[in-house]
């Protein structure tokens, strides 16, 4: 593997010319500046805003594989096909940074060649600023592990990298990386603010509120994609449709039960029976494969160290936009003062006049309102979604309310902005199959440590 | 024909050792929440830690009783690491941080990371660990039919695992029966209805509340072992909805009954398999199989939400012994 390392810069410029993938999908609307480096060599040369992944199949001698072809798939919509050579190491540019999945094509492999018994025809490497991550493929009987197949190996290989120190590469990364911990926070707050808001006056975690995220982006899908409206018309009809849904839950569901005295934790389970059936309802809606809500190539904006698409930007203003207003009406308007006397304490808010079930059926309207636009949103900036989406961001939903204080809403905004950032942060360290297991890690320790919360309370944990 | 199809896949639902293995991690959970009340959401954390456990030891090198042992130290170690930071905090704190670890577990098992010990998201094949558990089969080999169920004796899906899957089950109801009658099961029920005045009986609610946490997590950890054995250890079968359908099974049987888990799983699986093979012969070209099982879920949804609203209980259940305003 070392000496294998060390030759590769050679083997890679003789190879240049022969370079024929260049990118083209991530090059569009990319700075010029950039976007003319990238393309003009023909080949990948990382530096501070591009990243590199090579593919190559070796053998059992550590010789070349070539013409295999491999599927390169990641963020916004990445997907680029390269063929192996006899001699170079053929790469695709990228400025996006975070997971791609390379997934070999078996069936270009020669007739003599076959992938070792039970190893992986995909590998997930971490694409990363500054340096090229690599995903070598071996073939033949032997089951070695293939070099370069560990995620680690896009920080080791970040030593073939041309740009000048380290240090500066991994400034940029953490840069890099702060602005999606920031853009994804953002977005996960509003869909846990939501989840907050419902404990607070309810004390009801309620586990269906996960498909309320996905909900938003499966609505986004079938108005802007299927249908083909305009984002806007969609926009309005998605979040329409997610507030009529909570509002349609409280009034069939939750009033009636509060009505009999249901007891909390009966009610949670309730919600995992809605949280299940409306996963398969989504699956019978979506199918159980990835869907895209916007079809265009996204192009991307540069802001000081940070490059993120600019979907992803305006995504992050809308969020800071609507936070605020949900400040706004938490703190100035009186419905919003009395949703925070019904969180406090309920009895004694009936008892000044506040009508807490009028309160409740608002919180249920705005919370899923809330959750339908974080994922509609969540849904652009990621490229693709699945069923799953919500299921997957529940846990760190109530990783985010935990963290900042259950039942407070601005606990629940500090709480997602933590969150976000750890999850992105933790990639630069640990491979990004496991930046979520990060975040349910720190919820658990916040248990351990201070189970109020940031913002919380010590009365409220009882 | 078709009738006794559905009918004879239905009577094989109900002793398949899959349907075993959800009882038995129904028991231990009904040790958690029908007996003590507490909410564990992660009994699949419980059980994938369990098959790792015992199909990693297994590779290993280990014979089956070391290696069932491992599974078991697992799981116990898991519950006291959970019960740790939680037990003395309100429920549904224990329910999301369960279901966080149990996550986790996951993550980590479909990780590259550990992609030698656990085989990433493909998980460990069965035919790598199950030989040592086929091995001590006293059946001789070939086909026995016991009324409707035909099965050969050895093999993944054999009498063998039948008899032993079903052996632990009712050793696991032996135990709980005897459990519940004792002293100790007094104080689990005296917890569940009421902490603080078994508190003020000097009982350390804590200790008692663990030693529940640590034998449901341990049921867990063996039906995660029998789960695994018919088929391979892939971690993302044992998510989430593993541990939802175990809830739908406990409250479908009855929370704090002694046969309430058993009798859910045969009726949760029987059910589930007639709504599955009814669909598939009344409407056979008007939907696919993946939109059967779609629905199918919807059903397993919409049936947990009426069964906790109208008849929490469940079948056997007593509405007095419900555990869901425990704290």
């Amino acid at each position: 593997m070392t000496a294998e390392r060390a030759g590769t810069p050679r083997r890679r410029r003789r190879w240049a010319a022969a370079l024929v993938v260049a990118a083209a999908t991530t090059v569009v609307g990319a700075p010029a500046a950039l976007a003319a480096t990238t393309a003009a060599d023909q080949t990948c040369t990382p530096d501070g805003s591009t990243s590199c992944i090579a593919v190559l199949v070796l053998d059992q001698d550590n010789a070349h594989v070539a013409g295999a072809e491999a599927v390169i798939t990641g963020p916004e919509d990445f997907d680029e096909t390269v063929t192996t050579t006899e001699d170079g190491l053929p790469a695709v540019a990228t400025k996006t940074v975070g997971t791609y999945t390379i997934a070999l094509d078996e069936g270009t492999l020669p007739a003599d060649a076959h992938l070792a018994e039970g190893a992986a025809s995909s590998i997930q490497v971490t694409a990363q600023l500054g340096s090229t991550s690599r995903a070598a493929f071996r073939v033949g009987d032997e089951a070695a592990p293939a070099p370069g197949a560990s995620p680690g190996s896009g920080g080791s290989s970040g030593s073939q990298s041309e740009a000048s120190s380290s240090g500066g590469i991994q400034a940029a990364q953490v840069w890099q990386q702060i602005g999606s911990g920031l853009r994804f926070g953002l977005l996960l707050a509003l869909a846990s603010i939501g989840l907050s808001l419902i404990y607070g006056t309810t004390k009801l975690s309620s586990f269906s509120h996960g498909e309320q995220v996905t909900l938003g982006a499966v609505l986004a899908y079938l108005t802007m994609n299927v249908m083909g409206l305009p984002i806007w018309l969609g926009a309005i009809i998605t979040l329409a449709v997610c507030g009529a849904t909570g509002w349609a839950q409280d009034a069939g569901i939750w009033r009636p039960l509060r009505r009999r005295g249901t007891p909390t934790v009966q009610l949670m389970i309730v919600t995992i029976g809605l949280s299940i059936a409306l996963q398969f309802l989504i699956q019978l809606l979506i199918g159980a494969g990835t869907q895209r809500i916007l079809t265009n190539n996204p192009s991307s904006w540069t802001v000081g160290p940070v490059t993120l698409t600019v979907v992803s930007w305006v995504s992050m203003i809308i969020s800071v936009v609507v936070l605020a207003g949900v400040a706004w009406f938490l703190t100035r308007t009186r419905i919003g003062q009395a949703t925070r006397a019904v969180s406090d304490n309920s009895a004694l808010a009936a008892a000044t006049g506040i009508d807490p079930d009028k309160i409740i059926r608002i919180v249920w309207v705005l919370a899923t309102t809330l959750a339908g636009l974080g994922g509609m949103m969540l849904g652009m900036v990621f490229g693709s979604f699945n069923w799953q989406m919500g299921l997957q961001l529940l846990l760190l939903m109530f990783a985010a309310v935990t963290l900042g204080g259950l039942g407070t809403a601005f606990g629940a905004l500090i709480g997602s902005l933590v969150i976000g950032m750890v999850v992105e942060l933790s990639n630069l360290v640990l491979p990004s199959d496991l930046r979520y297991a990060t975040a349910l890690l720190i919820l658990i320790l916040v248990l351990l440590v201070r189970p109020q919360g940031i913002l919380g309370r010590r009365e409220r944990i009882g | 024909m078709e009738l006794s199809r559905i009918l004879s896949q239905v009577l094989g639902e109900l002793i398949a050792p899959t349907t075993a293995a959800y009882a038995l991690a129904a028991i231990g959970l009904n040790l958690h929440f029908g007996y003590t009340g507490l909410l564990n959401m992660g009994q699949a954390g419980f059980m994938l830690l369990g098959a790792y456990g015992f199909a990693i030891s297994t590779i290993a090198g280990a014979g089956f009783f070391l290696a069932l042992a491992i599974a078991i130290v697992a799981g116990a170690l898991f519950a006291l690491v959970l019960g740790i930071p939680t037990l003395k905090l309100r429920g549904d704190y224990l329910a999301i941080v369960t279901i966080s670890a149990a996550e986790i577990l996951r993550m980590i098992g479909r990780s590259t990371v550990f992609n030698d010990q656990t085989g990433g998201s493909s998980g460990l094949t069965g035919n790598s660990f199950k030989n040592t558990f086929l091995d001590l089969s006293f059946l001789t080999d070939g086909t026995t039919q016991f009324g409707p169920w035909t099965y050969q004796n050895n093999g993944s899906n054999s009498w063998w695992i039948r008899l032993v899957a079903w052996s632990v089950v009712l050793f696991a109801v032996l135990v709980v029966w005897l459990l519940t009658r004792s002293p100790w099961g007094r104080v689990l029920k005296g917890i569940r209805e009421d902490e603080d005045a078994v508190r003020a009986l000097g009982k350390n609610v804590y200790s008692y509340k663990m030693q529940a946490l640590i034998l449901g997590g341990v049921a867990g950890a063996v039906a995660g072992v029998l789960f695994c054995l018919p088929r391979a250890v892939q971690p993302d079968s044992m998510g989430r909805s593993m541990t939802f359908f175990i809830w739908t099974i406990l409250l479908l049987g009855g929370a704090a009954t002694i046969w309430g888990p058993v009798v859910g799983s045969m009726i949760f699986f029987g059910v589930y398999m007639l709504l599955r093979a009814g669909m598939r012969v009344a409407l056979p070209d008007a939907i696919s199989s993946a939109q059967i099982e779609q629905i199918g879920g919807m059903v397993v949804g919409i049936t947990l939400m009426c069964l906790v609203i109208f008849r929490p209980q469940g079948i056997f259940g007593d509405k007095k012994e419900l555990a869901f305003d425990a704290r």
